[in-house]
């Protein structure tokens, strides 16, 4: 019975899958360079160098890792309850404008009471516009895509109209005027270890965010009934389960989680806004949570990897005449690989299946065919 | 003669059970062959492994004597193959004969006219009376099984499995599908098929092959066995068809509806100025055709669906207006027609899928957080009270099990809370006949706690076996209800067709 279990057939996790992704994706990376007759390790050796190798580059790595741990997150979280949320974008222009609000005219609240205020308001307005797309679902069966993409565009022409209004620069009128470092997120307690770097204060809340999204869906009510609504709607009816009041209020944590997104972007990370220009970070985040299996440790994860992508393919274009699309372009693939990863999950069992049947070839015993079972 | 199928020593392990345990099958050509075995025996694995689906950790399959590996459903298919799914794979908006040659007609365009006229013929051949430009969703349940076997024959396959036929079927509809399968079988087809009903077997089948917790217990001839006899085998003690049951003993009324009026799902009314009550301590049947409304009259009860006028009270309260929480929370206990729609989450372990109506309720959470521990205790008194086998007990996903396990879960999930009134739809589809005892005695010992429970069932076995009153639904309108001991078969099956006493209802 012991060797039994032993020769047990291996099934593929969604970790080994996620991972299937990566290396995809970045073969995918070097193929093309190849063909455009570069050298894939020179690209390699660039992009970590851009990332890593130094402490302000490490600073900035975790910069950006900070947004796309917090909308991935978002786009997890919306996903569990059924939901799709691409309004990532929409909900951290929101956030990151009534925090610049309050960088511009709040001063002089103290520092820590104020950076609870702009946390907190940034994630009120981005929840709010969460909210919108939630409610119009739940009262009106409006896709939350439809409703999502109008809310990023209602967000954009907000912010177009605020900048000139409340945030002007005199010398540029393309973009606000910049927060003042001292009204940012940023730290010297963090910026010590990292001169000279984007890092923030955004990246604890972002790591306390793991914790609090992955506590809510694992242990709570909530989370319970979120999970029941977007598994089985039906049966969550059936039980009692108020599909639209969930509905709203898994779309509401989500806009509230990119509206956070949206704070440490535009005070702590860019600092200003450019008042026509859509934040790619929102899209980001969907790739962020499909890589990471929407697990919110899997997308801390993910973020960090893409951040890596992001934060390094500047060194390309500069360091080796390299387009810095191929970064780009890796992340693409990593997309699409993790869009379809049931094809590599197959892939695995069926050469898992492959070493058991020759384990058991060895022992006289007859396997009947590689297995395709698919999980459902 | 001639194996045409033969399964040898098949063996196939889930993570904690070993659902096929050295298990041997071998079919006969031209001969309607049957497997029995409990809820979660493995006879879905073994076909699943026979079609493509699953695959053997070990053992041989041989197709006319010779050896094959079987990959998919496509290498199936290749040797002539079929398989109805219990769950059909159709495509409602779509027409029979473009359901019928989806997938195996090649190119971009679907050639129609000559898939139609080869549908026709078949259909005509085998007497399925099939018009192959309806729309799926228009026709019956037991014509869209036709259309599964259509498919099959299209494909020209001549060995054919049949998980669970006859489950979703009504009597009538049973009765056809045990002739056209004897049509079959007589054009040389093979065939197996998975029932829990012995009637069934003793009807079609020439043998039967009967396994048992995972293991082949024997192959026995059908003519010379009785049901009893197989039963025994199957489940390995006496099993008992009759209910034990004292005389009811009525109390007051735990659920009243009065001139209830509901739409269906094509806004007509589906129930019609319906009226009644159940008493707490009585078991009423509702008997009826499928299909006469007796989904919409349990749907406006647990508050699933609006009513257009009527009043329907719980416990002398009107809940006509009350949200399905407030409902449940009064009280009320479903079982539903559809388990895996309605009753389950099926990517959620057994132990969630236990709390689903109470999470919120102590001691399964306190102030919002879940207790799992005590949510892991309750489940596992539940699954072993009620025998719901998996193989990683209450951890496993609800869709892992095997179907008749799912029902028992979702039987045992609903009577544990003690419901005032149970609304019972359909509770033994698909269980075997010993968990059918078992859940049948459950609901009598749910009466005689003094609750009310009222059963729609299609099948009349069943109603007289549990029912105190039988209340007797045709289009919409209840057309009488009396005492069990008053009436007979007879009489209520003319009362399904709309006939009461000699006249005619309208
Ligand atoms: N995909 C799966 N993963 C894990 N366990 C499974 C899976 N499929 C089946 N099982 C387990 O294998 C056992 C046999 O299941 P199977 O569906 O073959 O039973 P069955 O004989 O068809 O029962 P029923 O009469 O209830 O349909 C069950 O205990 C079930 O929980
Ligand atoms: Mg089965």
């Amino acid at each position: 019975m012991a060797k039994e279990r032993l020769l047990k057939e291996h099934k593929a996790g969604s970790l080994l899958v996620s991972l299937t992704a990566v290396v995809a994706g970045i073969l995918a990376g070097c193929i093309l360079l190849l063909v455009l007759g570069r050298n894939p390790m020179e690209a390699m050796r660039l992009i970590i160098h851009g990332s890593v190798s130094d402490p302000r580059r490490i600073g900035n790595t975790i910069a950006v890792a900070t947004q796309l741990i917090l909308i991935g997150l978002s786009v997890a979280f919306g996903y569990k309850a059924g939901l799709i949320n691409i309004g990532g974008s929409g909900q951290m222009l929101v956030g990151g404008c009534v925090a610049s609000l309050w960088a511009y005219y709040g001063q002089g609240i103290p520092r820590p009471l104020y950076l609870v205020i702009i946390v907190v308001s940034g994630a009120i307005a981005g929840g709010l516009w969460g909210f919108i797309s939630g409610f119009l679902k739940a009262k009106f069966n409006v896709h939350e895509v439809v409703s999502c993409i109008m809310l990023n565009w209602t967000a954009l022409w907000i912010i177009y109209e605020t900048i000139p209004a409340f945030m002007v620069d005199p010398s540029v009128a393309s973009r606000s005027a910049s927060v003042p470092a001292a009204q940012s997120l940023r730290t010297p307690l963090l910026s010590q270890f990292f001169p000279r770097s984007y890092i923030n204060w955004g990246i604890i809340i972002a790591i306390a965010m793991v914790f609090v999204i992955a506590f809510i869906l694992n242990k709570t009510t909530l989370g319970y009934q979120l999970k029941a609504v977007g598994a089985n709607r039906f049966c969550a009816e059936y039980a009692g389960i108020k599909v639209s009041r969930n509905i709203i209020i898994s779309m509401t944590i989500a806009g509230a989680l990119s509206g956070i997104a949206g704070v440490t972007y535009y005070c702590g990370y860019s600092n200003m806004i450019y008042r026509n220009q859509m934040p790619n970070e929102g899209f980001d985040g969907i790739a962020v949570a499909l890589l990471g299996n929407c697990n919110p440790v899997g997308v801390f994860f993910a973020a960090l990897f893409f951040a890596i992508l992001k934060a390094g393919k500047g060194s390309l274009g500069a360091g080796a005449g390299i387009p810095p699309e191929i970064a780009d372009t890796i992340i693409a693939v990593i997309i699409y690989f993790s869009a379809t990863s049931v094809l590599f999950r197959r892939l695995w069992d069926r050469l898992f299946h492959g070493m058991y049947e020759k384990k058991l070839g060895k022992m006289n015993i007859k396997a009947a065919g590689p297995s395709s079972d698919v999980e459902r | 003669m001639s194996y045409v199928i033969e399964m040898l020593n098949i063996r196939k392990e889930f993570p904690g059970i070993v659902a096929n345990d050295d298990i041997t099958l071998q079919v006969e050509e031209g001969e309607i062959h049957a497997i029995l075995g409990e809820n979660g025996a493995g006879k879905s694995t073994l076909m699943s492994i026979l079609f493509g689906l699953y695959h053997a950790d070990r053992g041989t399959i041989k197709v006319r004597g010779k050896e094959v590996k079987i990959n998919s459903p496509n290498d199936a298919n290749d040797l002539g193959i079929g398989m109805v799914h219990q769950h059909f794979q159709l495509i409602h908006n779509y027409t029979v004969t473009e359901n019928i040659i989806l997938g195996k007609e090649g190119g971009f365009v679907l050639d129609t006219r000559q898939g139609r006229r080869k549908i026709k013929e078949l259909s005509e051949r085998y007497g399925l009376n099939i018009d192959p430009d309806s729309v799926i969703e228009n026709i019956s349940v037991g014509m869209q099984q036709r259309v599964e076997i259509l498919k099959m024959l299209y494909r020209d396959a001549d060995i054919l499995i049949f998980d669970e036929p006859t489950a979703v079927l009504t009597p009538q509809e049973i009765d056809e599908m045990m002739d056209i399968m004897r049509a079959l079988a007589k054009e040389g087809k093979s065939i197996i098929i998975i029932t829990h009903k012995l009637d069934e077997i003793k009807a079609v089948a020439q043998r039967c092959t009967v396994i048992r917790r995972g293991r082949l217990i024997g192959v026995v001839d059908v003519a010379s066995t009785s049901t009893a006899e197989m039963a025994a085998m199957m489940v390995g003690r006496q099993v008992n068809f009759k209910v034990q049951k004292a005389p009811a003993k009525p109390g007051e009324a735990v659920l009243e509806v009065k001139d209830l009026n509901v739409l269906n799902n094509k806004k007509v009314l589906g129930v019609k100025d319906f009226s009644l009550s159940v008493h707490a301590g009585e078991i009423v049947g509702i008997a009826g055709v499928d299909g006469n409304g007796q989904s919409e009259l349990v749907e406006a009860i647990t508050g699933l669906r609006p009513i257009e006028s009527g009043s329907v009270s719980l416990l002398g309260r009107d809940i006509t207006k009350l949200s399905i929480k407030e409902r449940n929370d009064l009280g009320l206990g479903h079982i539903p027609e559809d388990r895996q729609k309605r009753g389950l989450v099926l990517s959620f372990p057994l132990y969630d899928n236990f709390i689903i109506k109470d999470f919120e309720k102590r001691p399964f959470s306190h102030h919002g957080l879940l207790d799992k521990p005590q949510i892991k205790e309750y489940s596992q008194a539940i699954i072993e009270k009620y025998d719901v086998r998996s193989g990683e007990g209450v951890n496993s996903l609800a869709g892992k099990l095997s179907g008749g396990n799912q029902q028992k879960a979702i039987i045992g999930r609903e009577i544990t809370a003690q419901p005032k009134l149970l609304i019972a739809v359909q509770p033994t589809r698909g269980l075997d006949v010993g968990a059918i005892e078992f859940i049948h005695a459950q609901l009598v010992k749910h009466r005689d706690e003094g609750n009310a429970v009222l059963l729609v069932s299609f099948e009349l076995d069943e109603i007289f076996n549990l029912s105190d009153r039988i209340a007797v639904i045709n289009a919409g309108r209840l057309i009488d209800i009396v005492k069990t001991e008053d009436t007979d078969e007879y009489a209520v099956g003319l009362m399904m067709a709309g006939i009461k006493s000699g006249k005619e209802v309208g």
